[in-house]
This record gives C-alpha cells, structure tokens and sequence, in this order.
C-alpha cells in the first residue's frame, strides 16, 4: 500500500492538506497504541506499528519536498543521487543569497532586513511548488527532479536564516 | 467527526469493571497524585488534607539494618530533617534522574549530597546512612507514598498509572522515571508530557479548540509545547526547553546574592546552603505580594545577619532566567513553522509561573496574557487523571487522542565524531526509522553502533544514550555488507533499536538501557530484595500478574468475538479460537503458572490473523467513511 492509498487519496502532487489532516486523525482514532494499552502483547506491537505506518505516510506527504521525493520514487526514479548538475544561474544565486545573509548579520540593525530576505526566500518556495505542481500534472519527472533540488537548497537556505535570527534574538539578552 | 460506538440491541457491553487508575505528577519540588471519582478530576490529599507530597525523602539510620517503606520518610515530614542533616535528605531528585556525574556537576548546582561513582556504570549514587541511594530509587521512594494514597483513598488496588514527564526529557531522564514506577510496583500505561498533560486537563474542560502553547515552569525543568486542539484530538506541535532549568535556579540565584552580601564564602558548610536556599525561597514568595522581603539568617559563626530583598534587585536577578525561557518559545514556534499572531491561548503551569513577574513577561512575548484559572500545581496531575482513567478502559467511548513528538533529535555517530540525525526533533510518535551501513575494512566482522540524542553536530556535545555493538557479520570485502539498522521510538517517547545483516540475516534486537540507568537486572533484584522485605510471596505474585493477564488476553477476546467474530471468521477458525479460550478459562483457575503462560501464548499465536483482519477492517471502515463503528475497541 503506498501512502496516498493510506489516506485514500489519488497520486498526486496536489494535496488538500485539511481532507489528508483529518484523515490521519480518523486513522489514528482507530490504530493509536492508547487504544490499546489493556490489549494483548501482539495486538499492541501491532498497534505500533500501524500506527508508525500511518504517522510516516502522514509526514512523507505533508511536506512538498518529501511529498515530490515519494512521487518520484512511486515512478522507480532514483532520489538519493548526489547527481548536482544544477543549473548555473540558480547557483549563482545561491551563492549571492548566502553573502547577503553574511551581510545582514553585520548590520546594526538586522532585524528589518532579515525579515524582508525570509519573505523572498518563502515567495520563492511558493512559486517552485506551483512550477513543480504542473510538472508533476505533465508527468515531467526530470524538471520535477531538477526543481525538487532546487527546494532542498532553498529549504537548508531558510534554515540558516531562521538560526540567524534565533542567534540574533539570544544574542539581545 | 467522532466516531459513534454503537453495541449490538440486548448485547450491551458487559457491566463495566471500573479499573482503578491514577495520574501522577512526580515533581522536582512537589509530586502529587489525582483519579476520576464520580466523573470528577481531583487530587488526593494526605491524612493532613495537603493535596502537594513535596519531593524530599529522608533516610535514617532505623532504615540501615530493615529497608521498610515505613522508615524512609518521605514529604513534609523529611522537609523538617533537610537543614538538619542534610546528606541523608533527598531534594529535587528529579534533576538527578537519568543523569550522570559529569551532568550534575555541569547543572551549575552546588548539591548537599556525597555523590558516589557506581562502578561499571555511569548512574551516580547517593551516600546516606541507610546506603547508597541511586536517584530511580529516591523517585521510587516518593512513588510509593502516592500509589499508598491513592489506594487508600479509592479503596482497592490500582490496575495502572500515567506517570507525567517534562516534555523535554530525553530517552535516558524517561527510562528513569519508568524504572522509578516498576520498582515501586506501579503498573505503567503510559509516560505522559507535562504539557500535554495540562493541555488535556485545560481543554477538556473548556471543549477549546485552536493553537494552545503550554509554558510550563516547574521547580527544576521548563517546556513549551505547542498543541493544535481539534475534536478530541491534542496535537503537539512543537516543543521545546531545558530540563535544568526551574524555580530551584531562582532560589539558587537569590541565596547566591544573598552570600555576596552577607560575605559568606562559597564553601559554606551544606546545611548553611540549604537554609540560604529556604530563605531565598521565602523571599521569593513574599515578593510575589511585597514589594520588599526582609532577609534573616544566623551565620555560622554566631553572628546574626539582616538585609532586604527589593522588587527592582529581585528583576535583576531572576530576568535573565526568565528569558532563558524565550528562547526556546520562540524555537517552538519556528519548529512548529508558526508565528505569536498563530496562537490562540496561552496556557501556565507549574508553580513557578506563579510569579507575576514570570506571568508579565510571558504575555509580553506571546502579546495576551496567560491563562492561569487552573491551579497551576495540580493542573498536570489532573490531566494526567482523565489520560489513565481513559488508557484504564474506564470509557471505551471516549474519543481523546493525544499526539505527541519526540522532544529530541535521535542519531548516531560517525566517522569523526559527527552525529547523523536519524529522527529529527519534534516528529510524532511512535516513530521509526531504518537506515544502512555498510563496513568501512575487508573483512571487517563487527561494528559499533553509537545512539546519541540532541541537536548539536558533534557527537561529545550530544547526549549518548547508548552503544552496542553488532557482531557476526560474514567478513566480506569494505562496503559490501549492508547492515540495516531500525530505530522504534514509541509511545511513551522510548526508543529500542534493531540491527540486521541484510545478505546474511544476522539480528540483533537492542532495547536501549541508557547509560545512566539502571540495568533490567538491577531492577529485578531491587523489586526483588523490597518483596522479600514486605514479606510478600514471590511466587504468588507471579501467578497472580499471569492471571491478570489471562484475565486481559480473555476480556479483549471475548469482546472481539462478540462484536465481529461472526464476520471476520471461518467457522472453524471460530470453535479453534472458542476451544483455546475455554482451555485458558479452565487453567486460570488453577495455580500452574507455566500452563496458564502456555494457553495464553497459544490463544495469542491462533488469533494472530484475526487480530489482523479486525485492525484492518477497523481501518478500512475509518477511511470509507464509516462513521458507525461497529468494532468494539478492546478495553
């Protein structure tokens, strides 16, 4: 069973995140380890199990990212390549993403800037999970591929900022 | 949507046994215990009428000869012995939990106590006169004295207890409290985070739905967790904290303060330490309501000194723990990819967050002030009530389900000292994970598996949690052995890891006995030399624990059959599965405790595929939108 049959769902990129929510909560109802404490051992190490299925299932497809990854597994692609023929504009950008991170961090007063840079980066986000949701409707699994890099370099991008930020917010005791 | 439990007409569920179950919040200053009476949430209080058992436990010398539950002092009681003898007075054991030596010394606390190396393991052992204490059996001391509360007062044997943890415990502070609950012969249904534990106890009461963060400040740790209430079901989020971190600092830096003024030196004998931290407790309070708090205390050497504690030194002093707090909110929210603007209440527990300057600063950063109509002590214990009377199977019709995640990142070490993250922070359990390795030599026959926990890159900045080795693996050329190796993480936020060789099968299961803890077999000696003591009869006890289990295995079957025996099961199957449970009803009466283990492991290994299907029906009937569930859930 793949994990949209879990949910009952078709295979697809798109997902309607309050049907698949509500889905996982109707499933767990049903197979949470708490329903079956008093049970015997082998009920309740199935319980487990099930309920690890569904909370993996429930994870793996909430997120764009490892939702694209899964789909493109289901088509036998292989996603743990370390193949980064990236494109070369796209680095590039990167690269002047991460020194203008390094610049906010030196500013007196980073907090505006830093703001102004998270909203780029998660506009971004936004339009690489449309552009991959008619990649994905196109079946075109190699640009689909290409973009879902492009996500991991975005999402590890946003990361970083965020700790700046958390680092900037300590650092004002 | 809640799921409708509907029994058949005339067939109503047997008149329901009522389990007795408790919830219980072992503290680092108070523990508290609190059931379901006639459909009320309350806590128990002590002959005395106090509800708090503060966390304090006194060993004497009467202790040394007979260890009798009865000599060892434990509550308000042993807080009288703390500033007289001190060494042999056991405070806020809870921060010693799980821990080793190397932690306690880094917690920056000056502990009264003579700590003692156990050897072989990592688990520090405290010297009193009545021996050496290892802190599971301090906790366990304290657990006695609820479950005797708690029995006392509902007047018969508890079946099981919800045992409340700080979210932010990790594996090995877990497994402690776990070992804790079985030596005091407590049942275990499930370790419940605090936080979570308040939010059911907060939510059920109010029906709220919505985005709940729960700031909860006890004596000696802090968390934070963010919950999503919807229908029944709590959500956690995110959550964050520091397991060190508490009211008991706030003492600690108010005595600090005190010594600078006073001109004591810092190696003041421990007695004068602990009055300092009573004082420093006081003035805590008293600033609360005060705006200034007189300071009186006798010095060692005679001499009588006073001063005054003033509002605006006391912020000084205690902001910057306060805001040690806001950082990890703001993780949460991060970590939970929400925003302050997202949250729709603010929920405080812990006796700490009584402090008005806690509360102030808390609603500054959330931007609305906290709620705080539930007694912020007792809140936790009364969750963790309504959790166990549910989890007992006291309402099979209850529809309460509680989410929770794993506080901290899991990996494993690699080569240069690096940690590999397996489940990140803040995932749902229970959890698993499988990853492969592979030998780094030819001919390479076993490999060292080492479990940390934290979020840090390097492993020595990380929890270790545990090692083990695999071994047998075929010598094979480097890199061609794949090994994989699972991580479980499950309910109660415990994790046990199995490894297999995938060309050749070789299986290692490994339930992870942290390195701060107590072995299996420590525990079973320890329960063992306590029976003894009370005089209790080993043999009968075992027999007794396979007839409760005969009885649960006959129940959980018997209300399978009845509700879809017919549909699930072929005729023959059916009079197979009727014949063994009337085997096993026939032995459970005798006292041949191997037989009845035989019948019951043989109505488990026949009933394996039924078990199966009715978990697979009940699935398939929660996601075809069945909202009749027919399917009597085992109780």
């Amino acid at each position: 069973m793949n994990y949209f049959e879990v949910f009952d769902l078709p295979v697809s990129f798109d997902i309607d995140t309050d049907t698949i929510a509500e889905r996982y909560r109707d499933l767990q109802r049903v197979v949470h380890p708490d329903k079956y404490v008093n049970a015997p051992d082998r009920e309740r190490r199935l319980a487990m199990e099930k309920a690890t299925q569904v909370n993996e299932a429930f994870q793996t497809l909430k997120n764009p990212l490892s939702r694209g990854l899964y789909l493109l597994q289901l088509q036998g692609i292989e996603t743990h390549d370390n193949h980064t023929a990236m494109d070369s504009e796209f680095l590039m950008q990167q690269m002047e993403y991460r020194e203008e991170l390094v610049e906010i961090k030196q500013l007196s007063h980073p907090f505006d800037a830093l703001n102004a840079f998270l909203n780029r980066i998660e506009r971004e986000q936004k339009q690489l999970n449309d552009t991959l949701s008619q990649q994905f409707a196109q079946n075109d699994y190699q640009s689909a591929h290409d973009n879902l890099r492009k996500c991991q370099f975005l999402i590890r991008l946003h990361e970083e900022a965020l700790s700046l930020e958390e680092e900037l917010n300590n650092g004002e005791l | 949507m809640p799921l409708l439990q509907i029994s058949e007409p005339g067939k109503s569920a047997a008149p329901h046994q009522h389990n007795l179950a408790a919830g219980i919040d072992l503290g680092t200053t108070n523990s508290l215990v609190a059931s379901i009476r006639s459909g009320i949430a309350e806590t128990f209080p002590d002959i005395e009428g106090h509800h708090l058992l503060p966390s304090i436990v006194h060993y004497s010398e009467m202790a040394i000869t007979k260890v009798r539950d009865d000599e060892i002092i434990v509550g308000n009681a042993a807080k009288s012995f703390a500033n007289q003898d001190p060494l042999n007075t056991i405070a806020s054991v809870k921060r010693l939990l799980g821990r080793g030596l190397k932690d306690i010394k880094t917690l920056g606390t000056r502990l009264p106590y003579e700590f003692v190396e156990n050897e072989g393991q990592g688990m520090p052992m405290i010297r009193t006169v009545a021996g050496l204490k290892s802190p599971v059996q301090v906790s366990a001391d304290i657990l006695k004295v609820l479950k005797k509360r708690a029995e006392k007062t509902l007047g018969g044997e508890l079946t099981g207890v919800v045992i409340t943890v700080p979210a932010y415990f990790d594996d090995a502070q877990r497994q402690a409290t776990k070992d804790a609950a079985t030596l005091a012969d407590l049942n275990v249904l499930r370790l419940l985070n605090e936080p979570t534990a308040a939010a059911v106890a907060y939510g059920l009461d109010k029906g709220a739905s919505g985005i709940h963060a729960i700031y909860d400040l006890g004596g000696g740790t802090f968390d934070i967790s963010i919950l999503r209430l919807h229908h029944g079901v709590f959500e956690v989020m995110a959550t964050a904290g520091d397991s060190a971190l508490g009211g008991d600092d706030i003492d600690r830096v108010i005595a600090q303060w005190i010594m600078q003024q006073a001109h004591i030196a810092n190696d003041a004998e421990h007695h004068q330490i602990r009055e300092l931290l009573d004082v420093a407790r006081t003035a805590k309070e008293t600033l609360s309501t005060q705006n200034t708090a007189p300071l009186n205390i006798k010095l060692d050497n005679g001499i009588q000194w006073q001063g005054e504690l003033t509002h605006s030194q006391f912020h000084e002093l205690i902001d910057p723990l306060i805001q040690k707090t806001i950082s990890p909110c703001r993780r949460a929210l991060r970590d939970a990819r929400l925003t302050v603007a997202d949250i729709n209440e603010v929920v405080m527990v812990g006796g700490t967050t009584r402090m008005p300057r806690v509360r102030e600063k808390v609603g500054d950063f959330f931007q609305r002030p906290p709620h705080i109509d539930i007694d912020p002590d007792k809140v936790v214990a009364i969750g963790a009530a309504i959790q166990a009377d549910i989890l007992a199977g006291n309402k099979p019709d209850d529809d309460m389900l509680l989410l929770d995640v794993i506080p901290l990142s899991l990996g494993i070490e690699t080569m240069g000292g690096l940690v590999e993250k397996i489940i990140p922070r803040n995932t749902t359990i229970p959890v698993a994970k499988t990853q492969e390795f592979t030998t780094f030599k030819d001919g390479q026959t076993a490999m060292a598996i080492h479990v940390v926990q934290g979020e840090r890159e390097i492993v020595l900045d990380c929890r270790s949690l545990a090692r083990f080795e695999l071994r047998g693996i075929p010598p094979m050329v480097a890199a061609s052995a794949r090994i994989r190796v699972t991580f479980q993480v499950d309910a109660d936020g415990l994790l046990s890891v199995s490894a297999t060789e995938e060309t050749t099968g070789v299986h290692s299961e490994i339930t992870v006995k942290p390195s701060y803890g107590l072995q299996d077999t420590d525990i079973e000696r320890m329960l063992r030399d306590s029976l003894e003591h009370v005089q209790k009869d080993v043999a009968t006890r075992t027999l007794r624990e396979q007839q409760v289990e005969a009885d649960r295995v006959i129940n959980a079957l018997r209300a399978a059959l009845k509700a879809d025996g017919h549909h699930l099961l072929k005729h023959h199957e059916f009079l197979e599965i009727s014949a063994a449970l009337d085997e096993l009803l026939r032995v459970k009466e005798g006292n041949h405790v191997q037989a009845i283990k035989r019948a019951i492991e043989h109505l488990d290994e026949i009933t394996q595929s039924y078990a199966q299907r009715r978990m697979d029906t009940a699935i398939h009937h929660a996601m075809t939108g069945h909202r009749i569930d027919e399917f009597t859930q085992e109780n």
